[in-house]
Protein backbone atom coordinates (compact mmCIF):
# COMPACT_ATOMS: atom_id res chain seq x y z
CA UNK A 1 0.00 0.00 0.00
CA UNK A 2 1.22 3.48 -0.85
CA UNK A 3 0.26 6.38 1.42
CA UNK A 4 0.96 9.94 0.31
CA UNK A 5 1.09 12.42 3.20
CA UNK A 6 0.63 16.10 2.39
CA UNK A 7 3.01 18.42 4.19
CA UNK A 8 2.82 22.19 4.39
CA UNK A 9 5.44 24.53 5.69
CA UNK A 10 3.85 27.31 7.76
CA UNK A 11 5.02 30.13 10.02
CA UNK A 12 5.40 28.89 13.60
CA UNK A 13 2.21 29.74 15.49
CA UNK A 14 4.31 30.33 18.62
CA UNK A 15 5.83 33.41 16.94
CA UNK A 16 4.34 36.62 15.64
CA UNK A 17 3.11 35.99 12.11
CA UNK A 18 3.13 38.81 9.59
CA UNK A 19 1.60 39.59 6.24
CA UNK A 20 3.26 41.82 3.69
CA UNK A 21 0.72 44.66 3.62
CA UNK A 22 1.39 45.51 -0.03
CA UNK A 23 1.06 42.02 -1.54
CA UNK A 24 -1.09 40.34 1.08
CA UNK A 25 1.30 37.41 1.03
CA UNK A 26 2.99 35.90 4.02
CA UNK A 27 6.10 37.75 5.13
CA UNK A 28 8.37 34.71 5.20
CA UNK A 29 11.20 36.50 6.94
CA UNK A 30 9.08 37.51 9.93
CA UNK A 31 8.71 34.10 11.51
CA UNK A 32 10.28 30.72 11.56
CA UNK A 33 8.97 28.29 8.93
CA UNK A 34 8.10 24.88 10.37
CA UNK A 35 6.14 21.80 9.34
CA UNK A 36 2.53 22.37 10.37
CA UNK A 37 1.71 20.42 13.51
CA UNK A 38 -1.37 18.92 11.88
CA UNK A 39 0.81 17.40 9.14
CA UNK A 40 2.95 15.70 11.78
CA UNK A 41 -0.23 14.08 13.05
CA UNK A 42 -1.21 13.10 9.49
CA UNK A 43 2.23 11.59 9.00
CA UNK A 44 2.00 9.78 12.32
CA UNK A 45 -1.26 8.17 11.18
CA UNK A 46 0.52 6.92 8.06
CA UNK A 47 3.62 5.76 9.96
CA UNK A 48 1.44 3.72 12.31
CA UNK A 49 0.21 1.80 9.27
CA UNK A 50 3.82 1.22 8.31
CA UNK A 51 4.69 0.09 11.85
CA UNK A 52 2.02 -2.58 11.54
CA UNK A 53 2.93 -3.61 8.00
CA UNK A 54 6.43 -3.04 6.67
CA UNK A 55 5.26 -3.23 3.06
CA UNK A 56 3.43 0.11 3.42
CA UNK A 57 5.26 2.88 1.62
CA UNK A 58 4.94 6.41 2.98
CA UNK A 59 5.64 9.32 0.62
CA UNK A 60 5.69 12.91 1.93
CA UNK A 61 4.62 15.52 -0.61
CA UNK A 62 4.87 19.27 -0.31
CA UNK A 63 4.18 22.20 -2.60
CA UNK A 64 6.10 25.24 -1.44
CA UNK A 65 9.14 27.46 -1.76
CA UNK A 66 12.67 26.06 -1.61
CA UNK A 67 12.68 26.24 2.20
CA UNK A 68 9.93 23.58 2.25
CA UNK A 69 12.73 21.03 1.83
CA UNK A 70 13.26 21.40 5.59
CA UNK A 71 9.70 20.30 6.29
CA UNK A 72 10.18 17.31 3.99
CA UNK A 73 13.50 16.39 5.63
CA UNK A 74 11.71 16.41 8.96
CA UNK A 75 9.07 14.08 7.54
CA UNK A 76 11.82 11.77 6.28
CA UNK A 77 13.51 11.88 9.70
CA UNK A 78 10.22 10.92 11.33
CA UNK A 79 10.05 7.87 9.07
CA UNK A 80 8.64 8.66 5.60
CA UNK A 81 10.36 6.59 2.89
CA UNK A 82 10.75 9.34 0.34
CA UNK A 83 9.65 12.85 -0.44
CA UNK A 84 8.40 14.89 -3.38
CA UNK A 85 8.77 18.64 -3.53
CA UNK A 86 6.64 20.53 -6.05
CA UNK A 87 8.71 23.64 -6.55
CA UNK A 88 7.95 26.40 -9.02
CA UNK A 89 8.34 30.16 -8.70
CA UNK A 90 4.99 30.74 -10.36
CA UNK A 91 3.26 29.06 -7.40
CA UNK A 92 4.00 31.91 -4.98
CA UNK A 93 0.66 33.07 -3.60
CA UNK A 94 -1.27 30.23 -5.29
CA UNK A 95 -4.90 30.11 -4.13
CA UNK A 96 -6.79 27.02 -3.00
CA UNK A 97 -8.07 26.08 -6.46
CA UNK A 98 -4.61 26.25 -8.01
CA UNK A 99 -2.99 24.47 -5.07
CA UNK A 100 -5.52 21.67 -5.39
CA UNK A 101 -4.95 21.34 -9.14
CA UNK A 102 -1.18 21.18 -8.70
CA UNK A 103 -1.17 18.76 -5.76
CA UNK A 104 -3.80 16.71 -7.60
CA UNK A 105 -1.53 16.38 -10.62
CA UNK A 106 1.45 15.45 -8.45
CA UNK A 107 -0.49 12.85 -6.46
CA UNK A 108 -2.05 11.38 -9.60
CA UNK A 109 1.31 11.00 -11.32
CA UNK A 110 2.79 9.40 -8.19
CA UNK A 111 -0.15 6.99 -7.70
CA UNK A 112 -1.65 6.23 -4.29
CA UNK A 113 -3.92 4.06 -2.23
CA UNK A 114 -4.43 6.67 0.44
CA UNK A 115 -3.67 10.38 0.74
CA UNK A 116 -3.51 11.77 4.29
CA UNK A 117 -3.73 15.53 4.85
CA UNK A 118 -4.33 17.77 7.85
CA UNK A 119 -7.90 19.05 8.20
CA UNK A 120 -6.75 22.66 7.97
CA UNK A 121 -3.45 24.48 7.93
CA UNK A 122 -2.67 27.00 10.64
CA UNK A 123 -1.83 29.76 8.16
CA UNK A 124 -4.59 29.29 5.59
CA UNK A 125 -7.43 27.81 7.61
CA UNK A 126 -9.53 27.25 4.49
CA UNK A 127 -10.04 23.63 5.45
CA UNK A 128 -11.19 22.55 2.00
CA UNK A 129 -8.11 21.06 0.41
CA UNK A 130 -8.73 17.39 1.24
CA UNK A 131 -12.25 17.31 -0.18
CA UNK A 132 -11.30 19.44 -3.18
CA UNK A 133 -8.39 17.11 -3.88
CA UNK A 134 -10.67 14.08 -3.64
CA UNK A 135 -13.03 15.67 -6.17
CA UNK A 136 -10.08 16.37 -8.48
CA UNK A 137 -8.83 12.80 -8.16
CA UNK A 138 -12.31 11.29 -8.45
CA UNK A 139 -12.12 9.45 -5.12
CA UNK A 140 -13.83 9.48 -1.73
CA UNK A 141 -12.92 11.98 0.99
CA UNK A 142 -13.10 10.99 4.63
CA UNK A 143 -12.32 14.22 6.44
CA UNK A 144 -11.77 15.51 9.97
CA UNK A 145 -10.95 12.13 11.45
CA UNK A 146 -9.47 11.72 14.93
CA UNK A 147 -8.17 8.20 14.66
CA UNK A 148 -7.94 6.26 11.42
CA UNK A 149 -8.48 2.56 10.87
CA UNK A 150 -7.09 1.25 7.60
CA UNK A 151 -7.46 -2.24 6.24
CA UNK A 152 -6.43 -3.48 2.82
CA UNK A 153 -9.45 -2.10 1.01
CA UNK A 154 -11.02 0.64 3.10
CA UNK A 155 -10.47 3.36 5.67
CA UNK A 156 -12.77 4.36 8.51
CA UNK A 157 -12.91 6.66 11.47
CA UNK A 158 -14.92 9.00 13.62
CA UNK A 159 -15.38 12.54 12.51
CA UNK A 160 -16.14 15.28 15.01
CA UNK A 161 -18.37 18.08 13.80
CA UNK A 162 -20.01 21.08 15.42
CA UNK A 163 -23.06 18.93 16.11
CA UNK A 164 -21.67 15.66 17.35
CA UNK A 165 -19.81 12.71 15.91
CA UNK A 166 -20.18 10.79 12.68
CA UNK A 167 -18.74 7.34 12.02
CA UNK A 168 -17.88 6.96 8.36
CA UNK A 169 -15.82 4.87 5.97
CA UNK A 170 -14.55 4.92 2.42
CA UNK A 171 -13.19 2.42 -0.06
CA UNK A 172 -9.61 2.88 -1.20
CA UNK A 173 -8.24 4.77 -2.99
CA UNK A 174 -9.31 7.71 -0.84
CA UNK A 175 -8.25 11.02 0.64
CA UNK A 176 -8.50 11.43 4.40
CA UNK A 177 -7.82 14.37 6.68
CA UNK A 178 -6.69 14.18 10.28
CA UNK A 179 -7.67 16.53 13.09
CA UNK A 180 -5.85 17.65 16.19
CA UNK A 181 -7.40 14.73 18.04
CA UNK A 182 -5.22 12.37 16.01
CA UNK A 183 -2.11 11.18 17.87
CA UNK A 184 0.83 13.57 18.04
CA UNK A 185 3.69 13.04 15.63
CA UNK A 186 6.67 11.02 16.86
CA UNK A 187 10.02 12.67 17.51
CA UNK A 188 12.68 11.81 14.97
CA UNK A 189 15.38 9.76 16.65
CA UNK A 190 19.09 10.00 15.88
CA UNK A 191 18.99 7.15 13.40
CA UNK A 192 16.00 8.73 11.67
CA UNK A 193 17.81 12.03 11.29
CA UNK A 194 20.91 10.33 9.89
CA UNK A 195 19.06 8.15 7.38
CA UNK A 196 16.81 11.06 6.32
CA UNK A 197 19.82 12.63 4.64
CA UNK A 198 20.13 9.63 2.33
CA UNK A 199 16.45 9.14 1.54
CA UNK A 200 15.24 10.26 -1.90
CA UNK A 201 13.81 13.77 -2.16
CA UNK A 202 12.64 14.50 -5.69
CA UNK A 203 11.86 17.96 -6.99
CA UNK A 204 9.22 18.40 -9.67
CA UNK A 205 8.20 21.48 -11.63
CA UNK A 206 4.84 22.44 -13.12
CA UNK A 207 6.14 21.76 -16.62
CA UNK A 208 7.01 18.21 -15.56
CA UNK A 209 3.54 17.77 -14.08
CA UNK A 210 1.95 19.29 -17.16
CA UNK A 211 -0.44 21.56 -15.25
CA UNK A 212 -1.44 24.78 -16.93
CA UNK A 213 -2.93 27.85 -15.33
CA UNK A 214 -6.64 27.92 -16.01
CA UNK A 215 -9.73 28.48 -13.92
CA UNK A 216 -10.89 31.27 -11.65
CA UNK A 217 -8.45 32.72 -9.12
CA UNK A 218 -8.88 34.69 -5.96
CA UNK A 219 -6.75 37.77 -5.47
CA UNK A 220 -6.05 40.08 -2.55
CA UNK A 221 -7.61 43.55 -2.75
CA UNK A 222 -6.36 45.14 0.46
CA UNK A 223 -4.55 44.32 3.69
CA UNK A 224 -4.75 46.29 6.92
CA UNK A 225 -3.04 45.56 10.20
CA UNK A 226 -5.22 45.90 13.26
CA UNK A 227 -3.82 47.70 16.26
CA UNK A 228 -2.75 45.28 18.98
CA UNK A 229 -4.91 45.01 22.07
CA UNK A 230 -3.73 46.69 25.21
CA UNK A 231 -4.09 45.48 28.77
CA UNK A 232 -6.71 47.10 31.02
CA UNK A 233 -6.92 46.91 34.79
CA UNK A 234 -5.46 44.02 36.74
CA UNK A 235 -6.28 43.53 40.40
CA UNK A 236 -5.05 40.98 42.90
CA UNK A 237 -7.90 39.20 44.67
CA UNK A 238 -8.20 40.31 48.29
CA UNK A 239 -11.65 38.82 48.73
CA UNK A 240 -13.46 41.66 46.92
CA UNK A 241 -12.32 41.00 43.34
CA UNK A 242 -15.52 39.18 42.38
CA UNK A 243 -17.68 42.11 43.54
CA UNK A 244 -15.46 44.58 41.71
CA UNK A 245 -15.73 42.50 38.54
CA UNK A 246 -19.53 42.33 38.87
CA UNK A 247 -19.56 46.16 39.18
CA UNK A 248 -17.35 46.47 36.10
CA UNK A 249 -19.61 44.16 34.09
CA UNK A 250 -22.76 45.94 35.24
CA UNK A 251 -21.41 49.41 34.51
CA UNK A 252 -20.46 48.26 30.99
CA UNK A 253 -23.92 46.71 30.53
CA UNK A 254 -22.40 43.28 30.08
CA UNK A 255 -24.69 41.67 32.66
CA UNK B 1 -29.65 41.31 -9.38
CA UNK B 2 -27.50 38.19 -9.72
CA UNK B 3 -28.65 35.01 -8.05
CA UNK B 4 -26.61 33.99 -5.02
CA UNK B 5 -26.91 30.43 -3.80
CA UNK B 6 -26.87 29.77 -0.07
CA UNK B 7 -26.29 26.21 1.03
CA UNK B 8 -28.43 25.37 4.05
CA UNK B 9 -27.19 22.59 6.28
CA UNK B 10 -29.69 20.12 7.68
CA UNK B 11 -29.42 17.35 10.26
CA UNK B 12 -29.82 13.69 9.34
CA UNK B 13 -33.50 14.02 10.20
CA UNK B 14 -33.92 17.09 7.98
CA UNK B 15 -33.94 19.97 10.51
CA UNK B 16 -32.22 23.23 9.64
CA UNK B 17 -28.89 23.76 11.25
CA UNK B 18 -26.40 26.47 11.95
CA UNK B 19 -27.35 30.02 10.94
CA UNK B 20 -29.15 30.06 7.58
CA UNK B 21 -30.70 33.46 8.44
CA UNK B 22 -27.27 35.11 8.65
CA UNK B 23 -26.03 33.55 5.42
CA UNK B 24 -29.29 34.39 3.59
CA UNK B 25 -28.99 38.00 4.76
CA UNK B 26 -25.39 38.12 3.51
CA UNK B 27 -26.64 36.89 0.12
CA UNK B 28 -29.51 39.38 0.06
CA UNK B 29 -27.00 42.21 0.43
CA UNK B 30 -25.22 41.19 -2.79
CA UNK B 31 -27.99 39.67 -4.90
CA UNK B 32 -31.10 37.51 -4.85
CA UNK B 33 -30.83 34.79 -2.19
CA UNK B 34 -31.55 31.25 -3.35
CA UNK B 35 -31.55 28.68 -0.55
CA UNK B 36 -30.36 25.19 -1.52
CA UNK B 37 -31.11 22.17 0.67
CA UNK B 38 -30.45 18.48 0.24
CA UNK B 39 -32.92 16.26 2.07
CA UNK B 40 -34.34 12.78 2.03
CA UNK B 41 -37.25 12.31 -0.39
CA UNK B 42 -40.47 13.81 0.92
CA UNK B 43 -39.03 16.03 3.64
CA UNK B 44 -38.33 19.18 1.63
CA UNK B 45 -41.67 20.95 1.97
CA UNK B 46 -41.23 21.46 5.70
CA UNK B 47 -38.02 23.45 5.38
CA UNK B 48 -39.08 25.59 2.39
CA UNK B 49 -41.56 27.58 4.42
CA UNK B 50 -39.03 28.26 7.16
CA UNK B 51 -36.42 29.37 4.63
CA UNK B 52 -38.89 31.83 3.19
CA UNK B 53 -39.39 33.28 6.66
CA UNK B 54 -35.62 33.73 6.84
CA UNK B 55 -35.56 35.68 3.59
CA UNK B 56 -34.97 33.18 0.76
CA UNK B 57 -36.46 34.39 -2.53
CA UNK B 58 -36.11 30.92 -4.05
CA UNK B 59 -35.74 27.53 -2.44
CA UNK B 60 -34.12 24.72 -4.40
CA UNK B 61 -34.84 21.38 -2.80
CA UNK B 62 -32.74 18.43 -3.94
CA UNK B 63 -34.26 15.20 -2.70
CA UNK B 64 -31.91 12.26 -2.52
CA UNK B 65 -32.08 8.92 -0.77
CA UNK B 66 -28.40 9.34 0.05
CA UNK B 67 -28.72 12.87 1.51
CA UNK B 68 -27.88 11.60 4.97
CA UNK B 69 -25.68 8.63 4.10
CA UNK B 70 -23.01 10.01 1.76
CA UNK B 71 -20.46 12.56 2.91
CA UNK B 72 -20.67 15.89 1.04
CA UNK B 73 -21.19 14.47 -2.45
CA UNK B 74 -25.02 14.80 -2.68
CA UNK B 75 -24.79 18.36 -1.38
CA UNK B 76 -22.06 19.30 -3.86
CA UNK B 77 -24.12 17.74 -6.68
CA UNK B 78 -27.21 19.69 -5.58
CA UNK B 79 -25.28 22.97 -5.56
CA UNK B 80 -23.78 22.28 -8.96
CA UNK B 81 -27.28 21.60 -10.32
CA UNK B 82 -28.65 24.75 -8.67
CA UNK B 83 -25.74 26.86 -9.97
CA UNK B 84 -26.76 25.89 -13.50
CA UNK B 85 -30.49 26.22 -12.87
CA UNK B 86 -30.24 29.76 -11.46
CA UNK B 87 -27.15 30.86 -13.40
CA UNK B 88 -25.74 31.84 -10.01
CA UNK B 89 -22.79 34.19 -9.74
CA UNK B 90 -21.71 33.00 -6.29
CA UNK B 91 -22.34 30.21 -3.79
CA UNK B 92 -22.24 30.89 -0.04
CA UNK B 93 -21.64 27.98 2.30
CA UNK B 94 -21.28 28.23 6.05
CA UNK B 95 -17.77 27.17 6.98
CA UNK B 96 -18.69 24.31 9.29
CA UNK B 97 -16.93 20.94 9.08
CA UNK B 98 -19.51 19.66 6.60
CA UNK B 99 -19.79 23.00 4.81
CA UNK B 100 -16.09 23.14 4.08
CA UNK B 101 -16.15 19.64 2.60
CA UNK B 102 -19.01 20.61 0.33
CA UNK B 103 -17.21 23.82 -0.66
CA UNK B 104 -14.03 21.89 -1.46
CA UNK B 105 -15.83 19.54 -3.81
CA UNK B 106 -17.80 22.34 -5.42
CA UNK B 107 -14.71 24.47 -6.11
CA UNK B 108 -13.15 21.61 -8.06
CA UNK B 109 -16.40 20.66 -9.76
CA UNK B 110 -17.23 24.17 -11.00
CA UNK B 111 -13.65 25.26 -11.68
CA UNK B 112 -14.45 28.04 -9.23
CA UNK B 113 -12.25 30.12 -6.96
CA UNK B 114 -12.71 30.05 -3.20
CA UNK B 115 -12.99 33.00 -0.86
CA UNK B 116 -12.47 31.30 2.48
CA UNK B 117 -13.81 32.21 5.89
CA UNK B 118 -15.49 35.50 4.97
CA UNK B 119 -16.59 37.72 7.85
CA UNK B 120 -18.15 40.34 5.57
CA UNK B 121 -19.22 40.50 1.91
CA UNK B 122 -19.95 43.37 -0.43
CA UNK B 123 -20.48 44.01 -4.09
CA UNK B 124 -18.05 46.29 -5.89
CA UNK B 125 -19.30 46.79 -9.45
CA UNK B 126 -19.66 43.25 -10.72
CA UNK B 127 -17.05 41.88 -8.35
CA UNK B 128 -17.74 40.29 -5.02
CA UNK B 129 -15.36 41.40 -2.26
CA UNK B 130 -14.94 39.30 0.88
CA UNK B 131 -13.37 40.44 4.13
CA UNK B 132 -11.27 38.00 6.13
CA UNK B 133 -9.89 38.25 9.64
CA UNK B 134 -6.42 36.73 9.41
CA UNK B 135 -3.96 35.46 12.04
CA UNK B 136 -6.40 35.74 14.89
CA UNK B 137 -7.65 39.15 13.82
CA UNK B 138 -4.19 40.73 13.56
CA UNK B 139 -4.96 41.57 9.92
CA UNK B 140 -8.05 42.44 7.95
CA UNK B 141 -7.72 41.27 4.35
CA UNK B 142 -10.11 41.86 1.46
CA UNK B 143 -10.09 39.52 -1.51
CA UNK B 144 -11.98 39.04 -4.72
CA UNK B 145 -12.26 36.85 -7.81
CA UNK B 146 -11.69 38.79 -11.01
CA UNK B 147 -13.40 36.41 -13.31
CA UNK B 148 -15.28 33.14 -13.06
CA UNK B 149 -17.48 31.37 -10.54
CA UNK B 150 -17.00 32.05 -6.82
CA UNK B 151 -17.55 29.82 -3.83
CA UNK B 152 -17.47 31.59 -0.47
CA UNK B 153 -17.24 29.90 2.91
CA UNK B 154 -18.75 32.28 5.43
CA UNK B 155 -17.64 32.28 9.04
CA UNK B 156 -20.45 30.85 11.15
CA UNK B 157 -21.85 33.49 13.46
CA UNK B 158 -20.29 36.42 11.60
CA UNK B 159 -23.44 37.54 9.77
CA UNK B 160 -26.51 39.08 11.39
CA UNK B 161 -29.99 38.07 10.31
CA UNK B 162 -31.44 41.19 8.69
CA UNK B 163 -33.71 39.90 5.90
CA UNK B 164 -37.45 40.38 5.82
CA UNK B 165 -39.77 37.43 5.38
CA UNK B 166 -40.29 36.34 1.77
CA UNK B 167 -42.65 34.00 0.01
CA UNK B 168 -40.19 31.87 -1.88
CA UNK B 169 -40.57 30.25 -5.28
CA UNK B 170 -39.93 26.57 -4.66
CA UNK B 171 -38.35 24.05 -6.98
CA UNK B 172 -37.97 20.42 -6.00
CA UNK B 173 -35.78 18.03 -7.96
CA UNK B 174 -34.87 14.39 -7.51
CA UNK B 175 -31.14 13.99 -7.24
CA UNK B 176 -29.35 10.84 -8.30
CA UNK B 177 -26.26 10.85 -6.15
CA UNK B 178 -23.46 8.63 -7.33
CA UNK B 179 -21.86 7.07 -4.26
CA UNK B 180 -18.92 5.41 -5.96
CA UNK B 181 -16.43 8.13 -5.03
CA UNK B 182 -17.83 9.12 -1.67
CA UNK B 183 -17.34 8.31 1.97
CA UNK B 184 -20.32 6.53 3.50
CA UNK B 185 -21.86 7.54 6.83
CA UNK B 186 -22.46 4.57 9.11
CA UNK B 187 -23.84 6.30 12.18
CA UNK B 188 -24.38 9.74 13.68
CA UNK B 189 -24.40 10.74 17.33
CA UNK B 190 -25.82 14.22 17.83
CA UNK B 191 -24.37 16.02 20.82
CA UNK B 192 -27.20 16.80 23.17
CA UNK B 193 -27.24 20.56 23.21
CA UNK B 194 -28.00 22.14 26.57
CA UNK B 195 -30.99 24.00 25.21
CA UNK B 196 -30.69 26.96 27.55
CA UNK B 197 -27.12 27.64 26.41
CA UNK B 198 -26.31 29.60 23.25
CA UNK B 199 -24.03 28.19 20.59
CA UNK B 200 -20.38 29.08 20.96
CA UNK B 201 -20.06 30.84 17.61
CA UNK B 202 -23.19 32.92 18.02
CA UNK B 203 -23.02 33.80 21.71
CA UNK B 204 -22.82 37.36 23.03
CA UNK B 205 -20.95 36.07 26.08
CA UNK B 206 -18.50 33.17 26.24
CA UNK B 207 -17.03 31.66 29.41
CA UNK B 208 -14.02 29.44 28.73
CA UNK B 209 -12.06 27.15 31.01
CA UNK B 210 -8.51 25.87 30.78
CA UNK B 211 -6.09 23.52 32.43
CA UNK B 212 -6.33 25.62 35.60
CA UNK B 213 -9.69 23.97 36.35
CA UNK B 214 -7.64 20.90 37.21
CA UNK B 215 -10.15 18.07 36.71
CA UNK B 216 -13.20 17.02 34.71
CA UNK B 217 -15.57 17.29 37.66
CA UNK B 218 -14.31 20.76 38.49
CA UNK B 219 -14.93 22.01 34.96
CA UNK B 220 -18.62 22.38 35.97
CA UNK B 221 -17.59 25.67 37.54
CA UNK B 222 -17.14 27.04 34.01
CA UNK B 223 -20.62 25.82 33.09
CA UNK B 224 -22.13 27.31 36.26
CA UNK B 225 -20.75 30.77 35.50
CA UNK B 226 -21.81 30.41 31.87
CA UNK B 227 -25.35 29.60 32.93
CA UNK B 228 -25.42 32.49 35.40
CA UNK B 229 -24.51 34.82 32.50
CA UNK B 230 -26.53 33.12 29.75
CA UNK B 231 -23.22 32.39 28.05
CA UNK B 232 -21.78 29.69 25.83
CA UNK B 233 -19.04 27.40 27.15
CA UNK B 234 -15.59 27.47 25.56
CA UNK B 235 -12.28 25.81 26.40
CA UNK B 236 -8.57 25.84 25.77
CA UNK B 237 -6.96 23.01 23.86
CA UNK B 238 -5.46 21.73 27.10
CA UNK B 239 -8.96 21.29 28.58
CA UNK B 240 -10.15 19.53 25.43
CA UNK B 241 -7.08 17.29 25.30
CA UNK B 242 -7.72 16.36 28.94
CA UNK B 243 -11.17 15.15 27.88
CA UNK B 244 -13.07 17.56 30.12
CA UNK B 245 -15.17 18.91 27.26
CA UNK B 246 -15.82 17.93 23.60
CA UNK B 247 -13.51 19.35 20.96
CA UNK B 248 -16.19 21.51 19.34
CA UNK B 249 -15.87 23.83 22.35
CA UNK B 250 -12.22 24.60 21.68
CA UNK B 251 -11.46 28.27 21.13
CA UNK B 252 -8.31 29.30 19.30
CA UNK B 253 -6.02 28.85 16.36
CA UNK B 254 -7.24 25.36 15.58
CA UNK B 255 -10.62 25.68 17.27
CA UNK B 256 -13.47 28.12 16.88
CA UNK B 257 -12.82 31.83 16.49
CA UNK B 258 -15.22 33.82 18.62
CA UNK B 259 -15.88 37.53 18.72
CA UNK B 260 -18.42 38.01 21.52
CA UNK B 261 -19.22 41.15 23.49
CA UNK B 262 -17.75 39.52 26.59
CA UNK B 263 -15.16 36.73 26.87
CA UNK B 264 -14.22 35.37 30.28
CA UNK B 265 -11.11 33.15 30.51
CA UNK B 266 -10.86 30.98 33.62
CA UNK B 267 -7.57 29.22 34.39
CA UNK B 268 -6.28 29.83 30.86
CA UNK B 269 -2.70 31.04 30.44
CA UNK B 270 -3.40 32.85 27.16
CA UNK B 271 -1.01 31.05 24.82
CA UNK B 272 -0.73 32.83 21.48
CA UNK B 273 -2.79 30.09 19.83
CA UNK B 274 -5.61 30.57 22.31
CA UNK B 275 -5.54 34.35 21.90
CA UNK B 276 -5.83 33.88 18.13
CA UNK B 277 -9.38 32.66 18.69
CA UNK B 278 -10.70 35.28 21.10
CA UNK B 279 -8.73 38.50 20.96
CA UNK B 280 -11.32 40.26 18.81
CA UNK B 281 -13.88 40.00 21.64
CA UNK B 282 -15.14 43.44 22.66
CA UNK B 283 -14.39 42.96 26.36
CA UNK B 284 -12.04 40.34 27.81
CA UNK B 285 -11.97 39.26 31.45
CA UNK B 286 -9.34 36.87 32.82
CA UNK B 287 -9.04 35.10 36.14
CA UNK B 288 -5.71 33.36 36.67
CA UNK B 289 -3.57 32.83 39.71
CA UNK B 290 -0.34 33.59 37.85
CA UNK B 291 0.11 37.39 37.69
CA UNK B 292 2.46 36.96 34.70
CA UNK B 293 0.07 34.88 32.57
CA UNK B 294 -0.01 36.34 29.02
CA UNK B 295 -3.82 36.36 29.03
CA UNK B 296 -3.58 39.53 31.15
CA UNK B 297 -1.89 41.32 28.23
CA UNK B 298 -5.18 41.28 26.33
CA UNK B 299 -7.60 41.46 29.28
CA UNK B 300 -9.66 44.58 29.95
CA UNK B 301 -10.29 43.34 33.47
CA UNK B 302 -7.88 40.86 35.02
CA UNK B 303 -8.05 39.21 38.40
CA UNK B 304 -4.97 37.56 39.85
CA UNK B 305 -6.68 34.96 41.94
CA UNK B 306 -7.93 31.40 42.36
CA UNK B 307 -10.88 30.51 40.15
CA UNK B 308 -12.26 28.28 42.90
CA UNK B 309 -12.70 31.20 45.26
CA UNK B 310 -13.40 34.05 42.80
CA UNK B 311 -15.89 32.33 40.48
CA UNK B 312 -18.42 31.16 43.13
CA UNK B 313 -18.41 34.68 44.58
CA UNK B 314 -18.87 36.10 41.09
CA UNK B 315 -21.88 33.87 40.48
CA UNK B 316 -23.44 35.19 43.72
CA UNK B 317 -22.58 38.78 42.86
CA UNK B 318 -24.15 38.42 39.40
CA UNK B 319 -27.28 36.86 40.93
CA UNK B 320 -27.67 39.77 43.34
CA UNK B 321 -27.35 42.29 40.49
CA UNK B 322 -30.10 40.65 38.46
C1 LIG C 1 -0.54 24.32 16.17
C2 LIG C 1 -1.10 24.61 17.53
C3 LIG C 1 -2.44 24.95 17.63
C4 LIG C 1 -2.99 25.23 18.88
N1 LIG C 1 -4.32 25.58 18.94
C5 LIG C 1 -4.85 25.92 20.13
C6 LIG C 1 -6.22 26.35 20.23
O1 LIG C 1 -6.95 26.38 19.24
N2 LIG C 1 -6.70 26.69 21.44
C7 LIG C 1 -5.93 26.66 22.56
O2 LIG C 1 -6.45 27.00 23.65
N3 LIG C 1 -4.66 26.22 22.51
C8 LIG C 1 -4.11 25.86 21.31
N4 LIG C 1 -2.81 25.40 21.29
C9 LIG C 1 -2.14 25.08 22.55
C10 LIG C 1 -1.54 26.26 23.28
O3 LIG C 1 -0.21 26.44 22.85
C11 LIG C 1 -1.53 26.01 24.81
O4 LIG C 1 -0.84 24.81 25.06
C12 LIG C 1 -2.93 25.91 25.43
O5 LIG C 1 -3.73 26.99 25.03
C13 LIG C 1 -2.80 25.92 26.93
O6 LIG C 1 -4.05 25.77 27.55
P1 LIG C 1 -4.32 26.36 29.01
O7 LIG C 1 -4.14 27.83 29.00
O8 LIG C 1 -5.61 25.83 29.47
O9 LIG C 1 -3.20 25.63 29.88
P2 LIG C 1 -1.90 26.21 30.56
O10 LIG C 1 -1.08 26.96 29.61
O11 LIG C 1 -1.30 25.09 31.31
O12 LIG C 1 -2.49 27.27 31.58
C14 LIG C 1 -3.23 26.95 32.71
C15 LIG C 1 -3.36 28.25 33.48
O13 LIG C 1 -4.21 28.04 34.60
C16 LIG C 1 -3.73 28.81 35.68
N5 LIG C 1 -4.26 28.21 36.91
C17 LIG C 1 -3.97 27.00 37.44
N6 LIG C 1 -4.73 26.78 38.53
C18 LIG C 1 -5.50 27.87 38.71
C19 LIG C 1 -6.49 28.24 39.65
N7 LIG C 1 -6.86 27.43 40.65
N8 LIG C 1 -7.08 29.46 39.53
C20 LIG C 1 -6.73 30.30 38.52
N9 LIG C 1 -5.81 29.99 37.58
C21 LIG C 1 -5.21 28.78 37.68
C22 LIG C 1 -2.23 28.75 35.56
O14 LIG C 1 -1.65 29.88 36.20
C23 LIG C 1 -2.04 28.78 34.04
O15 LIG C 1 -1.84 30.11 33.57
C24 LIG C 1 -2.21 25.14 20.04
C25 LIG C 1 -0.87 24.79 19.93
C26 LIG C 1 -0.30 24.53 18.70
C27 LIG C 1 1.13 24.16 18.60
Amino acid sequence: MKIVVLVKQVPDTFGERKLDTTTGLLDRDASEPIIDEINERALEAALQQKDADKSVEVVALSMGPSSATDALRKALAMGADRAIHVLDDSLAGADVARTTAVIGAAVASEGFDLVVAGNESTDGRGGVLASSLAETLGVAALTSIGELTVDGTSVSGVRATEYGTVTARADLPAVVSATERAPEGRFPNFKGIMTAKKKPLATVTLAELGVGDSGARSTVVSVAERPARTAGVKIVDDGTAATQLAEFLASNRLI
Amino acid sequence: MPNILVFVETSASGELRSNPAGALSAAAAIGTPVAVVTVSPGSGAAVADTLGKLGAAHVFIAESASAATLLATPQAAALAAAAAEYDASAVLIEGTTDGRDIAGRLVARLGAALLADAVALKRDGDRLVATHSVFGGAYTVESTVEDGPVVVTVRPGAFEATSATATPAIKTVALDADGSASAVIDSVVEEKAVSSRPELREAKTVVSGGRGLGAADKFVLVEQLADALGAAVGASRAAVDAGWIPSNHQVGQTGTTVSPDLYIALGISGAIQHRAGMQTAKTIVAINKDADAPIFDVADFGIVGDVFSVVPQLIDAVASKN
